[in-house]
């Protein structure tokens, strides 16, 4: 069976026919003075984030624009000591667990909100859009009450629950738009030639949905590897993901080196920036993010 | 936010229920069937990860671990002035963070609505500090922001004299709108990108400058979106963490709301009166949500897409 696509979800996949902006304009004031303000932060977080790079080259590093002398050893010296190998391996047993469950049950949901009106509707996308809404930290500690209270606190089960929650209502929210731009009568039409759910779901939908599945995937994936406070107060010495092992280094009272600390930012950077580049290539953030056509 | 609650077009639409009939089609008809079946997992993770551990947390919040009445942590919490300032003190972060982010994010968003050439290396560049969160940033300001950093080796060789930005409510604030900023750019991006060029250029045929097209088209349709975006940033700085204590002062100035949920947590494993601070913590962003929600819903709610939308 062939899937014919409307002429209307053509528009719904990330490269639309770009419409050139006149060309020749002269750039109004405004616009300067946004672009330069715009520059200038870029730089902040170009010299932010770069920082830490250098820091982790750099033997000793007191004051001045540069360090005076460079090493590679922190590399090394982070890997074996510090549970960077341990942790990386976490991050992303819970990552791509939890974007499994939370695309294979935030699909389907997304896509009742979007086409059916019953009654408690309303209800069903205020709670399970409060999760995203609220920031993670009102309901973090209690999650990790129960999780220890049932007896999974500090496994891995118990982190990668956790994660799900945020993750699902992510993927339904990015879900919603793509099932919308859809044009119901391809459903119709697919009902009428006989199609049951199931067959609707994977010989129509998926199909149509794949940049919007993609995009929920890896920004939820994404997401997930940087996610911290659930994480937090949820694992253990074994179970933690890089970023609270970066953050436990730095909070250190006995103070760790600062050029390690940096050398395991530096590879939880490599890892978040291979996702970033990867949900690029897939799909344009903003479109995940928004209504965007 | 997708809160709308409006069915598309193209959805079920009931007529008036006819009697008589077996109870599924008229189930069917209001829009109750065996679709709704797919809502299943969803609904159990939410439940069960969301719903239950909030009912949880609050009911453990009544059972104080050292006896005393039901409300004893929140009595504990809200009698001492130390630990009910830091409601004060979030108030003061995320205010002005929220502000900051959406007045700053507004014209470039508004600016980059189209596409062009660069946008995706502003977007990758906006996209690093979402992607690496606040921990990472909050490590990186050391050395951009520190007396000694790469900010006041600038300024003093301009001759600007040295700042202490970092450690102190400076340095949380820096580090909430360094996450915040690109956050409520990339939503407004798409509240901008859904306004239907044609309104704009419908205005322009009738002699519409740029200014005024900005100001009487463009800005009332992304006004409720703006509002959102407020919101949502409001909330999350509402919950500054990591950045309070590593480049905040976390026992003064940057004492805000979730360090007593943490150290009652992390530090004394006294869950219940964490699960406390965080129910008020809770109540009081729902507050926001609710206030800024109703503002929202007096604001111009019509198509903001011509054609087909």
């Amino acid at each position: 069976m062939t899937t014919t696509t409307p002429t209307q979800s053509l528009g719904t996949h990330g490269r639309t026919p770009q419409r050139r902006a006149r060309t020749g304009r002269r750039p109004t004031l405004t616009a300067v003075i946004t672009y330069a303000a715009t520059a200038a932060f870029a730089l902040v977080v170009l010299s932010v984030l770069g920082s830490v790079v250098v820091e982790s080259f750099a033997s000793s590093w007191r004051s001045g624009w540069w360090p005076r002398s460079g090493t590679t050893s922190w590399y090394g010296e982070a890997w074996r000591t510090s549970g960077v190998s341990q942790a990386l391996v976490t991050t992303f047993e819970v990552g791509i667990a939890v974007v499994v469950i939370a695309l294979l049950a935030g699909v389907p949901a997304g896509w009742v909100l979007a086409r059916k009106a019953f009654p408690g509707r309303s209800v069903v996308l205020i709670v399970l859009l409060l999760p995203i809404i609220l920031p993670q930290i009102t309901y973090a500690t209690q999650l990790a009450a129960m999780m220890y209270r049932i007896g999974l606190g500090g496994t891995l089960t118990a982190v990668v629950l956790v994660n799900i929650v945020p993750a699902l209502p992510l993927v339904v929210l990015i879900t919603i738009p793509f099932v919308e731009q859809v044009n119901p009568a391809v459903e119709d039409a697919a009902r009428v030639f006989g199609a049951g759910t199931w067959q609707l779901f994977s010989r129509v939908l998926v199909p149509l949905l794949l940049p919007g599945v993609a995009a929920a995937g890896i920004l939820t994936l994404v997401r997930v590897l940087g996610s911290f406070e659930l994480t937090f107060f949820v694992s253990s010495a074994d179970t933690q993901t890089l970023v609270v092992a970066i953050f436990g280094a730095l909070s250190n009272p006995g103070g760790v080196a600062a050029g390690l600390v940096a050398a395991m930012t530096v590879y939880y950077m490599l890892v978040a920036v291979l996702g970033l580049a990867v949900s690029l290539r897939f799909a344009n953030p903003v479109t995940a993010v928004s209504r965007h056509r | 936010m997708a809160l709308s609650t409006e069915p598309r077009p193209g959805a079920v639409v009931a007529p008036a229920p006819p009697t008589g009939r077996p109870l599924r089609h008229r189930l069917a008809e209001r829009g109750v069937d065996r679709g709704l079946l797919l809502l299943l997992p969803a609904a159990v993770c939410t439940v069960g990860l969301f719903v239950y551990p909030f009912l949880y947390g609050v009911s453990i919040s009544f059972q104080p671990l050292r006896g005393g009445g039901a409300l004893t942590n929140y009595t504990d919490f809200l009698a001492d002035a130390y630990q009910r300032d830091s409601i004060l003190k979030t108030l003061r972060l995320a205010v002005p963070v929220a502000a900051v982010s959406v007045a700053a994010a507004t014209p470039l968003a508004f600016q980059l609505r189209r596409d062009f050439r660069g946008r995706g290396a502003i977007t990758l560049v906006l996209m690093l500090p979402i992607t690496f969160g606040s921990v990472l940033v909050a490590q990186g300001m050391a050395r951009v922001f520190s007396p000694y950093g790469w900010l006041n080796l600038l300024l003093s060789d301009l001759g600007l004299g040295t700042h202490q930005l970092i450690y102190n409510y400076w340095g949380t604030l820096i580090a909430a709108v360094l996450t915040s900023l690109p956050f409520s750019f990339l939503l407004l991006m798409g509240f901008f990108g859904g306004i239907e060029r044609s309104l704009e250029d419908a205005a322009a045929t009738l002699g519409a400058g740029r200014a005024t097209r900005f100001w009487r088209i463009v800005l009332p349709l992304a006004l409720p979106g703006i509002v959102s975006a407020f919101t949502l940033a409001l909330v999350e700085a509402f919950a500054i963490f990591p950045s309070a204590i590593l480049v905040g002062q976390p026992d003064n100035a940057t004492h805000v709301l979730t360090l007593p949920i943490y150290q009652a947590a992390s530090q004394r494993s006294d869950y219940p009166a964490a699960a406390a601070i965080a129910v008020v913590m809770t109540v009081l962003e729902l507050a926001i949500l609710g206030l800024l929600q109703f503002a929202r819903s007096r604001l111009y709610r019509g198509a903001a897409a011509g054609g087909k939308g």
